[in-house]
């Protein structure tokens, strides 16, 4: 494939701006570039999603012009959605045939339920095709949209952003998958912010810069800082900087909580848990162990079963989110697109969305738009989120982006505890960089930080004290300066090791 | 006992045909993710156009086919409005059953004059099934039937079949949920729109035919009556599925049937009139099980945004 000089432009972006690109027979190309680089939106144009504005696409020789999907895949592309393209009312079976089912005029249910799971073995990709797909986690469903991928055999495959909730296990899988499908000559195209992901798995890179490719190089000659810097244009510093904490008092208590998730069954099972002023506790563990749902019930999305939740010196466990809102927890949830942003608001209301109903943004109970634009301009500006217009509507936002709008509001609020859950999922080195100062910076004025993450790397170098939680259960609390990868990976995995277990 | 008279069993299931066909053709509509309230109107045009076929060919069959034919006429001009211009839905249902109520009325008056339409139509013809007919007690409620009713009762299980275990019915699914990630597969979202929402003017077209040359031979005025809107009720209290919907037609249809029954015994048969929409509110509280519409219905599909 070669793209050469295209270019696609939204009213006020240009979110590609001459984009030049080959693509040889058994690569693997990895796409490297800052949120709102334009990665996505090369991809969908590749994909026959969105049509570009000028320049040219050539696959196996021949210009395309894809008006949709239908004739991008009956090229032989697949693709693997940044932002899942699941219908959660349908089964994962179902999710995964459709459009190539099998059967004459009826469905054959079984026969689609055996391919998929004769896929899924194929690939170590474990999977219930019977399964429901809105009763599936994240990482999941994940799981079912690379199945989607590979189920077409197609002659390239589009990655975009698939590790984003993958463990490091399923990462491994899918490395394993990937070679296979060099070893076939089939070319990959790979989106990632994760620079060791794309150092390991991709013979060329590909760097864009605001809508335009910059520079193409050889993996082997790379290192991670040389593809940083070249992303962000400057020197990046991978590592976070940070002083010694000085903890105060605890302003969380948890005490024997516990939780059950909408299909009621018991995620959380018996949390006690302590958060002190001006530190930051890192929340380990491996996707599912009910994390997530412990940092939904702080913030009062979900009810807890039983147990208390202790805020400040107050039971909290049976106010509501706004009343937790109020009493100063800000949250960063998991999923920005269901619960952190409302899309088809600007970027003033969404930045607003918590606190509309006070000064200064509403006065007698009108808003007060001016008021709220210029406080959203501050934050915009702020946290450098791009494009820097802020009467934009959040789903025009790639999706980087969206997250920093989430931080930005949560962050700027003033709260007296943050909880972030996975807050620099997707984000790029250069944002990931700006996100961990932030979080760093809450800690040193006092505030209190509940760090909920899979990526292990983030915990440790962030967290003063790492908890991990397996099964629904915290089964150690150490010290963050002496953790190390591998007794923390032990722990997450329920080995519950020899580790020295202290209960603060 | 009145429960135990086959006849007021054999009015349900006659009262439950103009009912469950158009509540199965909304479901095909919305669906595919339009919300179709055009019902009352396209029965209206096919109940309309089948007496004045069947008068002016001598052949109700041919009548039915004319019914068709303008009711799937119907549904496409509100296809093309909702799809293709991504016009608000149900304004356009709204409209269409404004539209039909007037256009029937005027043509009733220039066609036929103000002596309606001429009794001597042809009606489609009443059957019973030989050995159906034999057996005591379900023999009464099936003899002397329309034909539309037998058809029905096959359709039922044909859609049902077709919604929920062939490819095309689980592709009309998925458009209706989620038409993007049904476009990202190579699905094409508009041909199945359309295709959900004209089978939905064909089921409902048949229904108003039922009314004209199945159980009378002739057309009033605003005939259905608001039978169009109970349809909706019954698709939603069928939860957007064809044997619900049946269902919801038979409970509905039983409520009119004991109306008639019950007249001069001192029972208000508005009353149970209410019944069909009472029991709707109920179902969409979540009260009487739960009624969730497809996660796109009467949303429109634009697939290039920008
Ligand atoms: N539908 C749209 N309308 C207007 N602007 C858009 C639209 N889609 C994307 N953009 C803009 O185009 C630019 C590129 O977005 P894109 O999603 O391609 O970024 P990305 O490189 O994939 O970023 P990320 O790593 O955060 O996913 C962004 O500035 C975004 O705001
Ligand atoms: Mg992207």
């Amino acid at each position: 494939m070669e793209i050469v000089d295209l270019k696609k432009w939204f009213p006020g972006v240009k979110a590609n701006d001459g984009v030049n690109l080959t693509l040889r027979a058994g690569e693997v190309h990895a796409i490297l570039g800052e949120n709102g680089a334009g990665k996505s939106t090369l991809m969908k144009m590749i994909y026959g999603l969105l049509e570009p504005t000028s320049g040219e696409i050539r696959f196996m020789g021949k210009a395309v012009h894809f008006r949709s999907p239908r004739e991008a895949i009956h090229a032989g592309i697949g693709m693997v959605h940044q932002h899942f393209m699941l219908i959660p009312a349908l089964t994962v079976a179902e999710n995964v045939v459709l459009g190539d089912e099998p059967g004459r005029i009826k469905f054959n249910r079984k026969e689609a339920e055996r391919r998929v799971r004769d896929l899924s073995e194929k690939y170590r990709l474990a999977i219930d095709p019977t399964a429901k797909v809105a009763d599936l986690s994240v990482g999941l469903q994940q799981r079912v949209e690379i199945l989607k991928a590979f189920y077409r055999k197609a002659k390239l495959i589009i990655l975009d952003e698939p590790t984003a909730l993958l463990t490091p296990q399923e990462t491994r899988e899918l490395f394993a998958i990937i070679h296979g499908l060099k070893a076939d000559g089939v070319p990959v195209l790979f989106i990632s912010h994760k620079l060791d992901e794309v150092l390991e798995i991709s013979d060329r890179v590909t760097v864009m810069r605001a809508g335009k490719t910059v520079e193409t190089v050889e993996t082997a000659g790379a290192t991670p800082q040389s593809l940083a810097n070249l992303m962000v244009g400057r020197e990046v510093v991978l590592r976070v900087e940070k002083n010694a904490a000085h903890p105060g008092e605890p302003i969380l208590k948890i005490h024997d909580l516990h939780v059950r998730d909408s299909g009621r069954i018991e995620r959380v099972k018996g949390v006690n848990l302590e958060l002190r002023r001006g530190e930051i506790l890192g929340l380990a563990g491996i996707d599912g162990n009910g994390q997530f749902e412990l940092a939904d019930a702080i913030a009062g999305l979900i009810k807890a079963e039983q147990g208390h939740i202790i805020f400040d010196g107050h039971d909290i466990t049976r106010l509501t989110p706004a009343e937790r809102t109020e009493r100063g927890i800000a949250y960063v949830p998991q999923d920005r697109q269901a619960d952190g942003l409302v899309l088809s608001f600007d970027l003033v209301e969404n930045t607003i969305l918590r606190d509309f109903r006070k000064r200064p943004f509403a006065k007698n109970g009108v808003i007060d738009r001016a008021a709220a634009a210029s406080y959203t301009e501050r934050l915009i500006r702020e946290f450098d989120v791009r494009p820097p217009d802020a009467s934009r509507k959040a789903s025009e936002l790639s999706g980087g982006n969206q997250q920093k709008v989430i931080l930005a509001r949560e962050v700027s609020r003033d709260p007296l505890m943050l909880i972030a859950a996975q807050p620099t999922r997707g984000l790029d080195v250069g944002a990931i960089e700006g996100i961990h100062r932030q979080l760093v910076r809450l800690r040193d004025e006092g505030k209190g930080v509940l760090l909920v993450s899979l990526e292990l790397e983030e915990i440790l170098s962030l967290s003063d004290r790492i908890a991990v939680i397996h099964d629904g259960r915290i089964v150690a609390i150490v010290p963050g300066a002496h953790a190390t990868r591998e007794q923390i990976g032990l722990l997450m995995a329920g080995s519950h090791g020899h580790s020295e277990v202290s209960m603060s | 006992m009145i429960f135990s008279d086959p006849e007021i069993w054999a009015a349900t299931l006659s009262m439950a045909v103009p009912l469950a066909l158009p509540a199965i053709g909304g479901t095909f509509s919305e669906r595919t993710g339009v919300v179709n309230i055009a019902m009352e109107g396209i029965m209206l045009i096919g109940a309309f156009f089948a007496v004045t076929f069947s008068y002016w060919t001598g052949s109700a069959w041919l009548g039915l086919l004319a019914a068709l034919i303008c009711g799937g006429l119907t549904a496409a001009a509100l296809a093309w409005g909702a799809i293709r211009v991504s016009a608000d839905q149900t304004v356009l249902g709204m409209g269409i059953n404004i539209f039909a109520a007037g256009l029937t009325t005027f043509l009733l008056n220039t066609l036929f004059g103000f002596n309606g339409t001429p009794i001597n139509t042809p009606k489609l013809p009443d059957i019973s099934i030989p050995g159906l007919d034999k057996i005591p007690y379900i023999g009464v409620i099936f003899q002397n039937q329309s034909i539309l009713v037998y058809i029905m009762v096959v359709l039922v299980i044909i859609s049902h079949w077709f919604l929920f275990h062939t490819r095309l019915g689980l592709r009309m699914r998925s458009v209706g949920e989620h038409p993007l990630a049904a476009d990202t597969l190579g699905i094409n979202v508009w041909r199945i729109r359309y295709f959900g929402v004209i089978l939905s003017g064909l089921f409902s077209a048949l229904g108003g035919a039922y009314l004209s040359i199945g159980v009378l031979n002739g057309f009033t005025p605003n005939m259905t009556n608001g039978r169009g809107y109970i349809a909706l009720a019954a698709m939603i209290f069928g939860k957007w599925t064809p044997l619900g919907s049946f269902g919801a037609a038979l409970i509905f249809g039983f409520s009119t049937a004991l109306g008639i029954v019950l007249q001069g015994q001192g029972i208000s048969s508005n009353l149970l009139q209410m019944i069909p929409y009472a029991l709707t509110i109920l179902a969409l509280a979540g009260l009487v099980g739960r009624a969730v519409a497809p996660a796109a219905d009467g949303i429109p599909y634009d697939p290039r945004r920008s």
